[in-house]
């Protein structure tokens, strides 16, 4: 399979997570659907990898794999602290910060 | 053979995100996800990535996901209202994420880049094993590696501190805080 393959089907994920974030307002779908726009950009890192012939681009995806662990955490425990103080899980509804 | 398995696990993996954004249910968003996570493995095979497609099975799907399902299951799946801030927003927002798929895709296909329309070149024997990668982990990029350890330490730290109890911190300064917040800290009776 051609690289350019690879290259639209990570696009159109891209666009897949962009747009359940753009429609979804629970914290804990919008934080699945950043997993998706960075899977999306491992997959691009990856093909590119392969398309230049050099293992460096793998080694990137790693760290974004960490990366994006390291949200995850980060951002169950704000959902969790968001639900031990009774707000409501709904990004809407959480605009204090909007001034 | 190659453009089968390619073209099965590409759909597995577009199902699996459509199925992550169009789930009611967070848990069953997740499950959705967990699909789409072993078909980019199945991906990263086919692009000689052996590395990364186990680290991303062990790691995302198997760490990552169980802790999504620990917190799915804590603080339960509520249905989100279908109240719409923006007016029509669910016609909207389709809208802009073709427009994205179509700029991102004219953005690839526009860029001179002769090596698209390749395999790429031949991958020599080892390309992506564990060895490999783990030699340039350690060699090329030991100061990345490091700093992501670091990173990991921090937020491991951070959400204990986000998601533990905060009733021994108000215990001891009471006052600064409304008797309401004290009332609403008490994980008894969750309601959403």
């Amino acid at each position: 399979m051609n690289i350019t393959w690879y290259i639209v089907l990570s696009s159109l994920l891209f666009a897949t997570g962009v747009l359940g974030i753009l429609i979804r307002r629970s914290p804990m779908v919008i934080l699945l659907c950043l997993e998706l726009m960075l899977n999306a950009g491992n997959l691009a890192l990856v093909a590119f990898s392969r398309m230049v012939g050099n293992e460096q681009g793998q080694v990137f995806a790693v760290i974004v794999m960490v990366i994006a662990a390291c949200e995850v955490v980060v951002g169950l425990g704000l959902i969790v602290a968001i639900f031990r103080r009774r707000l409501p899980l709904n990004v809407d509804d959480l605009r204090e910060l909007r001034g | 053979m190659e453009a089968v398995v390619f073209f099965v696990a590409a759909i597995g993996a577009l199902g699996g995100a459509i199925g992550v954004i169009s789930m009611r249910n967070p848990f069953y968003s997740v499950l959705a996800l967990i699909i789409h996570l072993f078909s980019l493995a199945a991906l990263f095979l086919l692009l000689t990535a052996a590395f990364v497609a186990a680290a991303q099975v062990v790691v995302y799907a198997g760490a990552v996901m169980v802790l999504y399902v620990f917190v799915v299951a804590y603080v339960g799946g509520g249905g989100e209202s279908a109240w719409e801030p923006i007016p029509f927003q669910r016609f909207l927002a389709p809208l802009l994420g073709i427009a994205l798929f179509v700029e991102l895709s004219i953005a690839v296909l526009g860029s001179a880049l002769k090596a698209l329309e390749t395999h790429g070149p031949d991958a020599r024997n080892g390309f992506g094993d564990p060895a490999a990668i783990g030699r340039l982990l350690l060699e090329k990029f030991l100061l990345p590696f490091e700093a992501s350890s670091i990173l990991l330490l921090l937020a491991a730290v951070g959400a204990i501190v986000l998601a533990s109890r905060r009733r021994e911190v108000e215990g001891e300064a009471p006052s600064k805080h409304s008797p309401t917040r004290l009332e609403g800290a008490s994980p008894s009776t969750p309601h959403v």
